[in-house]
């Protein structure tokens, strides 16, 4: 019997990847479809768009609850994007590990200030 | 008797500092490299970018200020150079975007990964996402 489970299982590399690999793509689909829904709305604007139009897209509760998500995807997106380049060029541990402690902190507080934004419509 | 033909250059182990300048990267590798290059420049602006949802966004004054940006400039910043690097920005969120759909293609229908097929998809990617960003980037500048 092979001795290769429970505590005794070869884990090798970052969570084998798949998880990143999908949600990769998943965020970029919910993020590629909210581009649209906003583009759409944006051209069923008659005349020049002005603070009323292009505000008023946001200010539904539906379209804020979605706006969150697309925040949401957008950090975990870019973060993945990120920890693939320090991947490749930065090569000392301990140097991925403080490019990642910043990239982590720059996202966490660019969603924070984005959620600050939507909420306060 | 042996000719010896002339034999293409071989490329093991591509060093980015000694080839960068002599291998022919192939346009598949020209759209994927822009690609990571594009999600960078989106990634370092991000708070540039949060801060323009910020102003146009909030309120009609704040959206006045976000107006100003790109006729006055902000603060040590001409009107001029806002617009170049919103323009940068409209091209890296093209790029990112049609070479990210490619990406997802790619992903999906297995029949299409030939090399005929990564070469042409790659100019439908450059010629629409630079195409795109001339365009609006003509709107932006005020050509029309």
């Amino acid at each position: 019997m092979a001795d290769t489970y429970g505590y005794k299982r070869t884990v090798v590399g970052a969570h084998y990847g798949w998880r990143d690999f999908l949600v990769q793509r998943i965020t970029a689909l919910l993020m590629a479809v909210f581009t649209l829904l906003v583009l759409v709305q944006l051209l069923l604007v008659k005349g020049p768009i002005g603070y009323d139009a292009w505000a008023g897209i946001f200010a539904p509760q539906w379209m804020k609850a979605l706006s969150f998500s697309v925040i949401v995807a957008l950090a975990w997106h870019a973060w993945i994007g990120i920890c693939s380049i320090w991947y490749d060029y930065a090569k000392p541990a301990g140097l991925r590990l403080v490019l990642q402690a910043l990239a982590a902190v720059w996202l966490v507080s660019c969603g924070g200030w984005a959620v600050q934004v939507l909420w306060r419509l | 008797m042996t000719d010896v033909a002339k034999k293409r250059p071989e490329f093991r182990n591509i060093n980015i500092f000694s080839d960068v300048r002599t291998y022919r990267l192939p346009l598949a590798g020209v759209v994927s490299i822009l690609h990571r290059v594009s999600g960078m420049l989106l990634f370092l602006l991000l708070p540039f970018i949060i801060w323009l949802f910020d102003k146009s966004v909030s309120s009609e004054i704040s959206f006045g200020k976000f107006s100003a940006a790109f006729a006055a400039g902000l603060w040590i910043f001409p009107a001029w150079f806002v617009k170049l690097v919103v323009l940068a920005l409209i091209w890296a969120y093209l790029h990112h975007l049609f070479a990210g759909a490619r990406h997802l293609w790619l992903d999906v229908d297995h029949h299409a990964i030939t090399k005929e097929n990564g070469r042409r998809s790659a100019v439908v990617v450059l010629v629409a996402s630079i195409g795109l960003t001339l365009v609006l980037g003509a709107k932006l500048f005020g050509l029309y």
